[in-house]
């Protein structure tokens, strides 16, 4: 089966691959361009592990055909951070011990940074349900919550501040 | 260990709450979990998968899966080893069937393509004719007179005459006379119980990359709890001098017992072997479910007497727990666990490990224990409700002690029970007023914890940093709290440690990261190796100022005399040691051997507020607290997490999920779409207390912590969904339409 040629860009970087037409985003991803940070937890969509965003928008990447990122911007956990200096919710999900084994964290941390986005002071309730579709089978979620909830306030003092 | 040798206090490390050493990388997607390996040269692996649950293999095809381009090996039962006994027989024969397959989703064979798309179209090529042979899914079914026989003759001598071949080990236990304890009791209840299967549900699905030569010369990367382990399997079942084949554990994300075991390494190392290439080998979620361990489904029935002001006279428990196509069920560990909350003088406990046409079971988080728990707690709290008892203080009254003879067997040494009760009941949620619709419902749990074969060794760098290397894999931040507790012998900052999962060719043997071990164990070798180190330490500042060894102290990350009579020399700190040591001796290396047997037992006590809507039958959890006894915490972020996550797995399995077979012993629900874990939006802040009785065999009292936790959320869901709908339920998960059937009943009266 022929290749497809996909020029894209992954967290701000010029990218280009060729990719069989059945092979996700995902795969891509992980397989030729060699992100690894997005992992394939279940391959349906159901888990959350392979967020990133497309466009500005939290997709499953299991769910997207590496030819869909034809022109599009592809955001990805490693993306996240700004050189050496973390993006605040990496650096609270470590302090608030967010994580245990760590294989959801990078989905979290995408989705998370998108909700954040949308809405900056987000309701307790409001992170649970964005994060639903984030599976995650070690914490039960309490410190993951809190490390969300506190960024928000820290990002809006500092918003506040340099306003 | 005496306990005056128990640190307990003036901590300076330990019991603080550092950032984790791996967190930089697990926050930057940069930590290298089990699919995330690739080699030079490499290949990708799919396994061919039985459709049925129990059929015999009359003839497999391959030949139009190899010549399909780009397919470099196809791989049998013909290409692993024929000499394996034991319980490495069980496991090859779950790795890849013989001639019948035995539950739906056994692999039958298995190919090596150069990708992965390509593998996954090979293996739908290959032609496979199965005779279909009748199956048996269920616990109870698989007992029964003319349930088909998995495989003849397994069977131990533990089995008494006259049981279905399926039943293929029994357990009996207990003391004093139970019958004579129901005769003094004022009610006595019996009920019968039921749990379905679930899985351990880690997110990270079994990956492994496997290179093996025709010189039998072999690297595996995998994610597992346990490398030693997998090497120790593989070898045996590829026919491998085990030494010859290294095995580095991934990071992992998350096992709970299930990466305790093998199920695709051996696969992709004979592939690699056939192929002369590296295979990399990862399971969908659909396998998963289908081919990896669940727990085991359980029935049992529990009988207890009381008296009217809540003394327990008397406990009985039969359980029969199906393990799938394999021995192996947990139930000795069900039956040991159901009453060894409680101080009895009269009990008894019987165990069936039963054979069915599923997967075989893995190891779950206190593997068997949940289930007890659930069928125990929950006849005690209906005999509380029915004499008008406070559960607490009906558990109080009963609770194991220090010197109490445990239900199954030894006595008790210094245990925390009593502590968490009471912690419990000093607990502002005990005493919250609920709102109409809602329930409370409590519950303890028990589990033994394990110390295992443990090996660790801690060397000195030139600049007084310190490496240490573990063998057991890092599966809830154990790094972190090893790392404190060398810092805590060595008196030098926590961030001057490094601490490594070593591989297989860098240490000895290290038993799996399971029974809540690591903390306990890898923590006693860690301490015992810093203390091994600051003996060499010692000697070289004694070598130095000229005197005895015995001579000098270490304090705060230096040697020093240790009194006015050894000398007056500056303290000498460990970098300079370190700077010197070339020429003072060599390198310096402290290290540590053993196979520890002093963990603790540990037990807990929960309360839980949960809501049932009339309407649909949805329960939902408005409140949680879990209290624990830790021995002592090194790292408590993390102790909290294990709490955390023990509930809501607990949870999940009180409430969603379970494996449901079809008519024709398929799983139904091999996603997780289907197979619903708690997600953010079921739970609610799970509130944490850590008690802290210290254990007397560990040198600062830890008690493992991962598992216990797991323990009471079942029965203690059960009993505020009993509180709170008033009616009680007998059988999990509670899910939806098995509660309002409940309410349907007691409407109709």
């Amino acid at each position: 089966m022929s290749k497809i040629h996909v020029t894209t860009s992954v967290n701000g970087d010029a990218m280009e691959f060729l990719c069989d037409p059945r092979e996700t985003l995902l795969d891509v991803l992980r397989d030729r361009l060699n992100l690894t940070g997005a992992k394939e937890g279940c391959g349906t969509g159901d888990c959350g592990a392979c967020s990133v965003t497309l466009d500005g928008r939290l997709v499953c990447s299991c769910l997207v055909l590496g030819a869909e990122a034809e022109g599009k911007e592809i955001g990805t956990i490693e993306g996240l951070a700004d050189g050496e200096a973390l993006h605040p919710l990496q650096q609270k999900f470590i302090e608030y011990a967010a994580l245990q084994c760590g294989i959801c964290t990078p989905g979290i941390l995408v989705a998370t940074k998108a909700l954040l986005e949308k809405n900056p002071d987000p309701t307790e309730t409001e992170v649970r349900y964005w994060l639903a579709g984030n599976l995650c089978r070690c914490t039960g979620y309490d410190k993951i919550i809190r490390a969300v909830m506190d960024t928000a306030a820290d990002m809006r003092a500092d918003a506040k501040e340099t306003s | 260990m005496p306990k005056d040798d128990v640190k307990t206090e003036n901590f300076r490390f330990v019991g603080t709450r550092p950032n984790r050493p791996d967190g930089l990388d697990k926050v930057t997607g940069r930590a290298k979990f089990g699919a995330d390996a690739s080699a030079p040269g490499m290949l990708h692996g799919a396994i061919v998968r039985s459709p049925h649950a129990h059929a015999r293999i009359i003839s497999i095809d391959t030949s139009k899966a190899e010549a399909l381009k780009g397919v470099k090996a196809v791989v049998t039962r013909a290409d692993f080893a024929t000499d394996v006994t034991g319980e490495n027989w069980n496991v090859l024969e779950n790795v890849m069937a013989s001639d019948t397959a035995l539950y739906d989703g056994h692999a039958v064979a298995a190919i090596a393509a150069n990708s992965a798309l390509v593998a996954r179209d090979a293996i739908k090529l290959v032609e496979i004719t199965y005779e279909v042979l009748p199956h048996v899914t269920d616990v109870d079914a698989a007992m029964a007179d003319g349930a088909p026989v998995i495989r003849a003759g397994t069977a131990d001598k533990s089995v008494p005459a006259g049981l279905h071949p399926n039943v293929v080990r029994y357990h009996d236990s207990g003391h004093g006379d139970v019958e004579a304890g129901f005769a003094e009791a004022d009610l006595v209840i019996k009920d019968h119980f039921r749990t379905e299967a679930t899985h351990q549900g880690y997110i990270e699905p079994h990956a492994c990359l496997g290179m093996l030569g025709g010189d039998g010369k072999g690297e595996l990367w995998c994610t597992t709890q346990g490398h030693w382990n997998v090497q120790k399997i593989c070898s045996a079942l590829l026919g491998l001098e085990t030494s010859q084949l290294r095995v580095t554990a991934s990071e992992i994300g998350g096992g709970f017992g299930g990466k305790t075991t093998v199920f695709i390494e051996p696969v992709a190392l004979a592939l690699s072997r056939k192929a002369n290439r590296p295979v990399k080998l990862v399971m969908t979620r659909s396998e998963v479910f289908r081919a990896s361990g669940p727990t085991s489904s359980t029935s049992m029935d529990v009988k207890i007497g009381m008296k009217k002001d809540g003394t327990i006279t008397a406990a009985e428990g039969v359980f029969r727990l199906q393990g799938g196509a394999f021995p192996g069920a947990p139930m000795e560990m069900t039956a040991m666990c159901a009453f060894a909350p409680y101080a009895l003088k009269n009990v008894h406990q019987v165990g069936y490990d039963v054979m069915a046409n599923r997967p075989k079971q893995a190891a779950y988080r206190a593997p068997g224990s949940p289930m007890a728990a659930f069928a125990v707690e929950s006849v005690i709290d209906e005999l509380c409700g029915q004499l008008g008892l406070d559960p607490i203080d009906v558990r109080l009254k009963n609770a194991s002690k220090e010197g109490t003879k445990a239900s199954y067997g030894p006595r008790f040494g210094r245990i925390g029970l009593v502590e968490t009760l009471e912690a419990a009941k000093a607990h502002p949620h005990y005493s919250a007023p609920l709102k109409p619709g809602q329930g409370r419902g409590i519950s303890c749990g028990f589990w033994f914890n394990f110390g295992g074969e443990t090996s660790v060794s801690l060397a000195l760098s030139m600049d007084g940093s310190v490496q240490l290397m573990v063998g057991t894999p890092d599966i809830g931040g154990s790094r972190a709290s090893l790392a404190l507790m060398a810092a805590e012998e060595l008196g030098i900052p926590y961030e001057n440690i490094r601490t490594t999962i070593a591989d297989t060719a860098s240490l000895g043997y290290n038993e799996v990261s399971h029974g809540s071990r690591v903390t306990y164990a890898s923590g006693l070798a860690t301490i015992e190796a810093a203390r091994d180190t600051i003996k060499k330490l010692c000697a070289r500042a004694a070598a130095k100022w000229g005197i005895d060894a015995d001579a000098v102290s270490w304090e705060d990350g230096c040697a020093v005399p240790s009194g006015p009579n050894a000398g007056d020399f500056d303290p000498l700190p460990i970098a300079k040691i370190a700077a010197s040591m070339g020429r003072t001796g060599g390198p310096i290396v402290g290290h540590y051997e053993a196979t520890p047997e002093g963990a603790g037992v540990s037990f807990a006590t929960h309360i839980v507020d949960a809501e049932v809507d009339p309407e649909t039958g949805k329960t939902g959890i408005v409140r949680y607290t879990v209290v624990q006894d830790a021995g002592k915490a090194v790292h408590p972020a993390y102790v909290e997490g294990q709490f955390q996550g023990g509930a809501a797995q607990g949870i999940g399995w009180a409430l969603n999920e379970e494996y449901i077979y079809g008519a024709d012993g398929r799983l139904q629900n091999d996603v997780f779409l289907d197979y619903r874990i708690p997600v953010a939006s079921d739970l609610p802040m799970i509130d944490t207390v850590i008690v802290e009785v210290p254990n007397p065999g560990h040198p600062y009292g830890v008690r493992g912590v991962g598992e216990t936790s797991i323990c009471p959320p079942l029965a203690a869901v059960a009993n505020a969904v009993s509180a709170a709908a008033g009616v009680r339920l007998h059988e999990l998960p509670m899910s939806p339409p098995r509660i309002l059937e409940a309410l349907e009943k007691q409407r109709d009266g």
